[in-house]
Order: structure tokens, then sequence, then C-alpha cells
């Protein structure tokens, strides 16, 4: 099945309909997805911050990690659900929208990133965990984290001046 | 109350059409990008607000002192602030009738006030006596708990105002 036969499947279940017909339920939904995202956003930022030795240089970065990743994570599934319903309701129109198909591609990006942090550059933790500064790598991870983070929520708001 | 309003429209009559505000309104990208910043800001905020409350009401962050992350986030915070201010101000002024009319901006303003209040009493009773919170259990929770519903109810009355 081809993805825009998918995308009229999807607008045309029940809950989908439900949200593009209802006057509330679509900005509901869409508050519930700013506040996960907010959210995910703003921890991830605490973290990268502690990355490039700009915040927390007291902590280490573990400490920094534990500290935060649990939210980020339950925000970050919060934020997919409630943005997938989103989607659903209009999901031809979103799937032809150029901020929306920039912010999956930043989204993607900064996913292969973390990835890259946690399998690769994360291996060699034990060197620079109590360090108040980090090295390249690292920081570059964090750096790089927080632009693709800033692009995504710039993204989304472009979504909404936009037909 | 109604003559309020009237004087609140001749007020926007009048900065809508100042050349500050026209400039604004012509510029199309300009509200977009403020609003990017003005979000972003906020999700500092909020962030380093839900970890403070979090904190408070005993449920995250509990190996660091409470004073101990009042000092790490609430300078951070009012510093935001500032940045919320102005480009909050920036939307104002481009859009004066949509933000200064709406019921949804004034109770967005009313939590902002109460909650600001009661980050600065946080702020103050725990730099006097860093044990101020720690000993005080069940004050901690229920401040933490009202501020924490206030900036959910900031943030989502500030998505609601476009659509009043």
């Amino acid at each position: 099945m081809s993805i825009l036969r998918l995308c009229a499947w999807l607008e045309n279940t029940q809950v989908a309909t439900s949200i593009r017909e209802s006057t509330w339920l679509f900005p509901t939904v869409e508050t519930i997805h700013v506040l996960c995202i907010l959210i995910v956003v703003g921890s991830i930022a605490m973290f990268d911050l502690r990355l490039l030795n700009l915040s927390s240089r007291d902590r280490s970065v573990t400490e920094v990690y534990d500290d935060v990743m649990p939210w980020t994570r339950a925000a970050f599934v919060g934020a997919v659900i409630a943005g997938g319903l989103l989607f659903s309701s209009s999901a031809t129109k979103y799937y032809h929208n150029v901020p929306f198909r920039l912010k999956m591609l930043t989204l993607l990006l900064a996913g292969l990133n973390t990835a890259y942090f946690e399998f690769w550059t994360r291996r060699s933790i034990a060197d620079w965990n109590n360090a108040p500064r980090t090295p390249l790598s690292v920081r570059l991870a964090g750096g790089i984290s927080l632009a693709l983070w800033i692009l995504v929520v710039a993204c989304g708001r472009w979504i909404g001046f936009t037909k | 109350m109604v003559r309020g309003h009237r004087v609140i429209q001749a007020f926007c009559d009048w900065l809508s059409n100042t050349p500050v505000s026209l400039k604004i309104q012509t510029i199309l990208w300009i509200i977009p990008a403020v609003q990017t910043v003005h979000i972003l800001s906020v999700s500092f905020v909020m962030a380093s607000m839900a970890m403070l409350d979090l904190r408070l009401m005993g449920i995250a962050g509990k190996r660091q002192p409470i004073a101990r992350m009042v000092d790490r986030f609430v300078p951070w915070v009012w510093r935001v602030l500032l940045i919320l201010a102005t480009t909050g101000a920036i939307l104002i002024v481009g859009e004066p009738e949509r933000e200064l009319l709406n019921s949804m901006f004034r109770a967005k303003m009313a939590m902002l006030a109460t909650v600001l209040v009661i980050t600065f009493v946080v702020q103050r009773r725990s730099n006097r006596d860093a044990q101020f919170w720690e000993t005080r259990r069940v004050a901690a929770t229920a401040v933490g708990c009202v501020s924490l519903l206030l900036w959910v109810g900031i943030v989502s009355a500030g998505r609601w105002i476009a659509y009043m």
C-alpha cells in the first residue's frame, strides 16, 4: 500500500474524523502535544548543556542523565501519540506539507545523533563522566542535539502558518 | 466593564496603526519567528519549573537538596522571563486585538502573575533558610503542585489564544 493511500485510510478512521470535525478536540490534543514537546525539548536541553559544559558542571553526566531522561522519555511518548492523532486528522495534507516533512527529517537526524552518542561516544564515558570539561565528540553530540531540537520546534510552529 | 473594553479597543486600534506594528504586520516571517523563540523560552522555563516543582513534591531529583535546585534553576527562570516578556511584547504590538481582547490571554497573564509571586516566595524562603522547604513537607508539596498546575494552565491558555 502506498503512503498516500495509507494517509487516506488514516484520515477516514473514526478517531481522525472526530478530531477534524470537533471544534475543541484538535486544540485540546494540540495543547497536550505542545506540553509534551516543551518537556522533551527543555529536559534534553538540560542534558545537552551539561554535555557542552555550560551547566551543572559540578554534577556527573550520568547523574544529570538519570534525573532528566525518564521525564524526557515519558513526554516523548506523549508527544508522539498526540502528534500522531493531530497528523491523522488531515494526514494527506500534512504528508504534502514542507515544514511537516522538514520536522520529521530533523526528528530523524536527532534520533541518529542520539543513537550515535548512546552506542559509540558513550563507551568512553568513564573518562569524562565527572570531568568539568568534556571531549569534543561529546560537546558535538550536545551541540548538534540542541540545534536539531530548536529546528524541530521551529518547523512545528511553521506548520501552523501554512495551508 | 463595557467602558474598560472600549478603552482597550481604542488602545488596540491606536497600537495596530503605529509604524512598528504595521512593520510587523507586513513582514510575514516575524510573527512565526518570534513565536518560535517564545516557545523555546517557555520550554526552558517549563522544564526547569517542572523539575523544581516535582522536587518540592518529593517526586523527582531527590539526590539534590531543594535549596540547590532553587539556586540552579530559578535565577535562569528570571533571566529567560525577560526574553519571554520581550518576545511576548512584540507579538502584542504585531497583533494587539488577538491578545489584549482575548479572554485566554487574560487568564494566562493572571496565572503567570500568580505563579511568579509563588516562585519569588519559594526562592526567598529557600535563600534565607536552606532547610525551609525540606522541613515543611506538606507546604512544599502543596506549593509544588499548585505551581506545576499553573504552568500547565499558562501553556494551555497560551495555545488556546489562537482559537478564541
